[in-house]
């Protein structure tokens, strides 16, 4: 191996990082550790100006291992690497080391231990540099077809998507018909269109589609494989059906929450849930003179502390259609915050309140009382802006309550070995930059399965999601990391621990000269690390990660 | 336009000067290089040529179309560790460096001596960069190293101090500099209406005698690009709402009233004051912050609508002022805290648990100036109690309405309507959210509609899945 040509970049990050470890101090510690030929600092290594600082110091000093000590290689690994790649270094002698969040984030208040710490983490990067190798990827064929999991309304707008794009789409709804959610809501603001007015011409593009496959009552069994090669098994009324696909999207959904015990609901029988009101609505069942909204119910209280976003403008939707059809009526909506953000929902507010919809704010503190016998006949609440007690007749109480993760959530997050957020909605890959990405490659996320959405949201999350998983399908391969594990058959004993702990199903034992041997599948190992943790004899080595490299930073934080 | 053309025939002249470019390739064989490449013209032919004898350079062709990049690499390779002059146009560089970022050619050991192809030259190859220089601007920005703020009275760099629009004001910049620090590409720009030279004003060789990489070329023009393409994306963004006529509030009267991007400037470590928090009147950092919510937003008198990000925008701003200055007291002063996203909730919850946030249900209707200090007093009614109540603070922070940053002239070349606010119409209907009033032109963002970056992330993401779904349609009908 040539000796090793180290540079170090270190990023100010502006004050993120400036501001709290001595930048120019650990540039001129750095340029004292071994193999280290040159060190600089930048105010942003991540501009345009520092990638170039960077490409220039490969040329200049003949670098062959670059460090970056900066933010998090969860965001800007990818850019630096690329920077290596474009002077011809091989992305995978590239190291970063994160001194923002390890060292001036956590340790803002104690300046110099997060100099000294920036320090110790650099110095043990230089020591795993040292002794980096170059990598290659493989090239991974992708089947240019896409599942969609979900036949509602951001289901089907994906998948239509796709299939204009002129890839296949196989749709799984667990219900026997599709149009999700939508199919029991009366009419959709701010339009005040029916539902069935969007969802039907929808399904009927969704089934007329040559290039979509609709199995509905159905659930998907299996998913195994990796991007762009997912083999999924879907159950259909006990039917199996196999195929292939290339990319995954998640359209389940949520579910509405059930207040029961709250309110009198469940008990009392005038005491609705916004979906059971427009169900009645829908049917043009009587809703009453004297209509009372409850808004937050179940939600942004200390049990539940999110705000389910949609929930306001389903009241006010809902209060208005009741005053347009009978404007004799009186609706009241309790409320806390409303949440008519934008141009439109603002405005629908306004019209609410010119209809004669009325709006009392009450707080967490002095929430609304129930009164009456048997069914709810007043409701009593504290008039926060009167700074007075009042009492409001009803005929029918309607409570405003959340979405909430869809039962199916747990076991579609195991399924697909994606993440669920602390709400129990999935998590997206990143809140900001990744919104309708997972971090597993090749599965993506649209609609309330990740967020409470309104229609247009998630419609445009559909699109975004088929955007993304279109990708793939069409460049035609991928080129997973080459960071994996890497078996040396001879020190392999075949006890199968390995195959056991593989979270990703990546490795199987093959026989070999007479004996059974790990073999691991590069396309589908993350590179994780388990199987090498747990080789009783020490066969696996993790590319990028090999016990030669950690022990090199361990002996180096110590030294 | 015609008088243009001939200045750049005449500055181009000036650099295909022969003797000049000779003698620059005979100084780079005195430095020990082991050749020149160029083009040799004998016996009525014109061909690509190792130099390596002043006596032949006298043999050195400068104008026929002949790419040397070919040949260097050819050279190169078989030579790695040559070291060469390449006398080059802006086409050859252009492709060795494409050549480099390939992997099969590296520039070192090479120096090249830069021409710049004639007028008639550029025609007959149908070039847009004829010019060699302005290629060249290495980003060294010696220019404005040479040019300190108090150059005014300095002859040979820029005279001219505006103040600097990115940070709204609140710094200033010459008439030649970088758009922000984060500009990409980070190069210099000069400034078109306040250059000496391009107002005509004076006969300005400031930043031209300063540049060692000689980019600065003073004639060039806008030259308009044809594009053929299947679908558009608007993706303009927003802008900001002049809260200076909102009287009750008296910003730009009173010092201490700022609005949040220039709070955010302020914060900035890349701001005018390298993110530390100086207030306009006295340079003091404030430990007593009010913000004040929907300036310009949700009135009738200015922007009906809701701006959407606000709410956020400001509980992020107290938490940075904290995290800046333990200790530091924010006050919010709101209509409704609209936090509807992931985690938003939470993290409202974490601003006043942990950051010394509070908030006030509230709309001040006037502030003042409290003259001994210079600190803004907001008078506000408390609405759960009635009572009117005064609040001082060290300084205020107004969020202004955001408005869609798109003009009429742009929205009438793309044939797509607008609506009486001023962002991009779509045409109804829940299934056509990015789309706008004409097919095949998309928009997202801030233009669309108030959204956060989240949500315009997506919608980027899903006007991209919609315009590509456009093109396949485009080509399955077989073309345009």
């Amino acid at each position: 191996m040539e000796e090793p040509r180290i540079g170090v970049f270190v990023c100010h990050c502006g004050r993120n990082i400036g501001a709290y470890v001595d930048v120019p101090g650990v540039v001129e510690y750095v340029k004292g550790l071994p193999n280290v030929v040159h060190a600089e600092r930048n105010l942003y290594t991540c501009s345009e100006e520092g990638i170039s600082a960077i490409k220039k110091g490969i040329q200049e000093h003949n670098l062959n291992r670059v460090i970056v000590a900066s933010c998090t290689p969860r965001t800007h690994e990818p850019l630096f690497r690329s920077a290596c790649e474009a002077v011809g270094l091989n992305k995978y002698l590239f190291e970063f080391v994160n001194i923002r969040d390890q060292c001036s984030w956590v340790h803002m208040h104690e300046p110099e231990k997060a100099t000294e710490k920036a320090k110790d983490l650099i110095r043990m990067g230089v020591a795993k540099a040292r002794l980096l190798e170059p990598l290659e990827e493989i090239e991974i064929k992708v089947t240019p077809s896409a599942l969609v999991i979900g036949g509602g309304v951001v289901g089907m707008g994906a998948a239509l998507n796709l299939a204009a794009q002129g890839f296949e789409v196989h749709v799984v709804e667990k219900e026997p018909e599709l149009g999700g959610t939508l199919r029991s809501v009366y009419k959709l603001y701010p339009t005040n269109e029916e539902a069935t007015k969007v969802t039907n011409p929808l399904i009927e593009k969704v089934k007329n589609d040559p290039k979509i496959k609709t199995y509905l009552s159905a659930k998907v069994k299996e998913v195994s494989g990796f991007i762009g090669n997912f083999d999924v098994v879907v159950n259909q009324d006990g039917e199996e059906s196999k195929f292939n696909v290339g990319t995954i999207i998640v359209a389940i959904g949520a579910d509405k929450l059930k207040p029961t015990g709250q309110y009198g609901y469940g008990e009392m029988p005038n005491v609705l849930t916004q979906l059971e009101l427009e169900e009645r609505m829908k049917k043009g069942e009587p809703v009453g003179q004297n209509v009372v909204m409850i808004n937050c119910v179940g939600a942004r209280v200390p049990e539940r502390t999110y705000c389910s976003r949609i929930c306001c403008m389903t009241a006010i939707k809902n209060a208005s259609l009741i005053k347009e059809s009978n404007p004799k009526a009186k609706v009241w909506i309790l409320h806390r915050d409303l949440m008519t953000y934008g141009v439109d929902f603002e405005n629908y507010y306004r019209k609410a309140m010119e209809l004669g919809v009325r709006f009392i704010r009450y707080s967490l503190e002095r929430p609304p009382q129930v009164i009456g016998d048997g069914k709810a006949e007043e409701i009593k609440a504290y008039h926060e802006l009167r700074r007075e007690e009042i009492e409001l007749p009803c005929d029918m109480l309607v409570l405003t309550t959340p979405l909430i993760p869809a039962e199916d959530n747990q076991d579609i997050s195991k399924m697909l070995k994606v993440s669920l957020d602390e709400f129990g909605f999935f998590l997206e890959a990143h809140l900001k930059l990744r919104p309708v990405e997972f971090a597993m490659d090749g599965i993506y996320i649209c609609g309330s399965a990740k967020w409470p959405t309104d229609v247009t949201e998630g419609i445009s999350q559909a699109y975004a999601a088929a955007s993304k998983a279109a990708g793939p399908l069409r460049m035609g391969y991928v080129k997973p990391e080459a960071i994996n594990a890497l078996v040396n058959e001879d020190k392999c004993s075949g006890c199968g621990i390995c195959e056991l702990l593989c979270p990703f199903q990546a490795i199987e034992l093959q026989p070999r000269d007479g004996k059974r041997v790990s073999h691991v599948n590069e396309a589908v190992c993350k590179g994780c690390g388990t199987c090498g943790a747990a080789c009783p004899s020490g066969a696996i080595a993790m590319h990028y990660f090999t016990d030669e490299q950690i022990l090199a930073q361990v002996e180096a934080l110590f030294s | 336009m015609a008088e243009k053309e001939t200045t750049v025939i005449t500055e181009a002249e000036k650099i295909l000067d022969r003797e000049n470019i000779i003698a620059k390739a005979e100084e780079v064989l005195d430095q020990g290089y082991d050749g020149i490449i160029g083009l040799r013209k004998r016996w009525g032919h014109v061909s690509p040529y190792l130099f390596t004898t002043k006596d032949e350079l006298k043999e050195l062709e400068l104008e026929p179309r002949y790419n040397l990049a070919t040949f260097v690499r050819q050279l190169k390779n078989k030579w790695p560790d040559a070291r060469l002059g390449i006398v080059s146009r802006g086409c050859d560089e252009r492709a060795l460096d494409k050549l480099e970022e390939l992997g099969v050619f590296s520039k070192e050991g090479v120096v090249f001596i830069g021409i710049t192809c004639s007028m008639e030259q550029a025609e007959e190859c149908n070039c847009e960069k004829p010019i060699y220089t302005p290629l060249d601007c290495t980003g060294c920005w010696k220019c404005m190293e040479e040019c300190p703020k108090d150059a005014i009275t300095r002859i040979n760099v820029c005279p001219i101090l505006v103040p600097d629009q990115f940070n709204l004001g609140l710094g200033q910049r010459k008439a030649i500099y970088l758009p922000f620090p984060q500009a990409v590409p980070k190069k210099n720009v000069r400034d078109p209406n306040h250059c000496l030279r391009i107002t005509e004003k004076l006969e300005c060789k400031g930043c031209e005698n300063a540049c060692e990489a000689k980019a600065i070329v003073h004639d060039m023009a806008d030259q308009i690009v044809d594009l053929d393409v299947g679908a558009i994306i608007v993706a303009t963004g927003l802008d900001f709402y002049d809260v200076s006529g909102l009287e009750e509030y008296g910003y730009g009267k009173i010092k201490n009233v700022v609005t949040a991007m220039e709070y955010e400037r302020l914060t900035s470590a890349s701001g005018p004051t390298l993110g530390s928090l100086d207030r306009p009147s006295d340079g003091k950092v404030p430990h007593n912050i009010a913000f004040i919510q929907c300036v310009g937003s949700r009135d009738f008198r200015c922007e009906p609508y809701c701006s959407s990000v606000c709410c956020m925008h400001a509980t992020k701003e107290a938490m940075m002022a904290y995290e800046h200055e333990p200790g530091t007291k924010s006050t919010v002063f709101y209509m409704d805290m609209r936090a509807v996203g992931k985690r938003f909730q939470e993290y409202i919850a974490r601003a006043k648990s942990d950051y010394n946030v509070t908030y006030i249900r509230s709309r001040p209707g006037r502030i003042e100036v409290n003259p001994e200090n210079d600190n803004p007093i907001i008078w506000y009614e408390d609405t759960t109690t009635g009572e009117i109540k005064k609040f001082e603070a060290e300084i205020v922070v107004l969020a202004q309405a955001m408005i869609p940053q798109i003009t009429k002239d742009l929205a009438e070349i793309l044939g797509i309507e607008l609506d009486e606010n001023g962002f991009v119409k779509t045409p109804g209907g829940f299934l056509q959210p990015l789309d706008t009033t004409k097919p095949g032109i998309f928009a997202c963002g801030y233009v669309h509609s108030p959204r956060d970056i989240p949500d315009s992330v997506t919608q980027a993401s899903g006007a991209a899945g919609r315009a590509a779904e456009e093109i396949a349609s485009l080509h399955s009908q077989g073309g345009k």
